[in-house]
């Protein structure tokens, strides 16, 4: 595991914010007031970023990455349609991300969130609570079994609504990599009428997050198959970054 | 063409939207009992060295509204200024914490070891602080802030020195308001916006 520590040590490369959504974003209203007005203070990564908590030592249940069973404690199978989404967690040294957090929500084939503050009409599924996690494998690899989400609207504009999504949440090794973003659907014509979608304005990085469709992991007369990978920021790594202060 | 870089790009954030709990804190959107274990709960897992403080606060939208769907981590030494899973750390303590803003009033708290100062690199001392991140509906990516102490010696703490206008160093600092209590509110936007870092 030498090279595990390795890999774990020394500053985080400084995030690129272009990638990212605009804090602002009038065509996502909820963003005009919720976003700050000043600029970010910039710094080079402390301790307090470059560690992060690890979850080996919690309780993980067998059926914690089957959506399909894990409401009903594997009673009785969800409604909709069976898929599998993998992929696997890199940081942007291209190196696997091993034993690291991986948490997933979602809403019920219907469009249904179980969340208190879902008033949406389409029915909860008494099978289906819509949330999963699992632990990174030693080469970054994660694989969750649920079901395909529903679109639904929301209130924004006049008639707005979600694409297909699983909104993904991952630590990576240091609490500066912490990470939360939406896996879409390739095909979904949803994506491209989407605010929130839209808050990512370069369509390639937007191409990122949609997951395609993956023949070759779709188990015949099961499920099919969905590869959703995933980059998280990396460390700086040149011989340089231990020499003497002030030399 | 010039030469090809073999780095990658960071996967683009995307709000965590309004439903963020079920995923995080399944007890808090109202599925106990989802998983054997939740995570994040207490960074207390135990008899823990130090003392153990209570931070109140809200967060505000720029409309003076304490937001009531916002939902905040935390990371931080121990109190001897140890990270957890280095050498020498409190084994009772985890450093992580998940919290939410109460769905009435939009105050949450978070019940932890006031942490301690620790050496930087280079042997710069940092104050003792913890690290927050926010998000929420309507946050397209995470924002990450700090709260420090206002009973601690701040004076030459590396991030707290970097911030230009000293008034806003301010937002920045729990007030203490009881034995081992503590007040410290974040503002998202406008008058008396919190310092956000890009760190």
């Amino acid at each position: 595991m030498t090279d595990f520590i390795t890999q774990d040590q020394g500053p985080l490369i400084p995030r690129n914010r272009a990638l990212h959504p605009a804090p602002y974003d009038p065509g996502y209203k909820t963003s005009v007031s919720r976003s700050p007005s000043l600029p970010l203070l910039s710094m080079e990564s402390s301790l307090s970023e470059e560690t992060g908590p690890t979850f080996g030592h919690n309780k993980f249940g067998a059926l914690d990455n089957n959506l399909i069973l894990n409401w009903s404690k594997g009673a009785a199978p969800a409604v909709g349609e069976r898929i599998l989404v993998h992929g696997r967690v890199v940081d942007e040294n291209n190196r696997p991300v091993p034993n690291t957090l991986v948490e997933i929500w979602q809403a019920n084939a219907g469009g249904r969130y179980r969340h208190k503050k879902d008033t949406y009409f389409a029915p909860l599924d008494p099978n289906f609570g819509g949330c999963g996690r699992t632990i990174t494998d030693e080469n970054g690899y994660y694989e969750f079994l649920t079901i395909r989400p529903g679109a639904y609207p929301w209130p924004n504009r006049g008639n707005d609504w979600r694409p297909m999504h699983i909104h993904v949440a991952i630590y990576g090794h240091s609490f500066g990599q912490r990470l939360i973003s939406q896996m879409y659907f390739e095909g979904d014509p949803l994506i491209d009428h989407c605010p929130i979608a839209a808050t990512i304005k370069d369509r390639a990085q937007l191409d990122r997050l949609v997951a395609p469709l993956d023949f070759a992991k779709s188990r015949p007369l099961d499920f099919l198959a969905y590869k959703f990978d995933i980059v998280l920021r990396g460390r700086r790594q040149t011989m340089f970054e231990n020499k003497m202060e002030g030399m | 063409m010039v030469q090809k870089l073999d780095t990658l790009q960071e996967t683009p954030s995307q709000t965590a939207g309004p439903y963020v709990h079920i995923g995080l804190m399944p007890t808090y959107a109202g599925n106990a009992g989802y998983y054997d274990e939740e995570i994040g709960i207490s960074p207390l897992a135990g008899d823990v060295a130090g003392e153990v403080i209570e931070v109140v606060g809200s967060v505000y939208d720029g409309t003076a509204w304490a937001m009531r769907d916002a939902l905040i981590e935390s990371w931080q030494c121990d109190a001897k200024g140890v990270f957890p899973g280095h050498e020498g750390a409190d084994p009772n303590f985890t450093g992580h914490c998940r919290f939410a803003a109460n769905a009435e009033n939009g105050e949450f708290t978070l019940r932890t070891v006031k942490p301690g100062a620790y050496k930087g690199r280079g042997g710069v001392e940092n104050a003792p602080h913890i690290s927050l991140w926010i998000v929420a509906r309507g946050i397209n990516i995470g924002l990450n802030t700090r709260i420090y102490f206002e009973d601690e010696d701040n004076d030459s703490d590396p991030l707290l020195n970097r911030i230009e206008q000293h008034p806003r160093v301010q937002t920045l600092i729990a007030k203490k308001t009881g034995y081992g209590k503590y007040r410290f509110d974040i503002r998202l936007q406008g008058e008396g916006e919190t310092v956000f870092l890009d760190l």
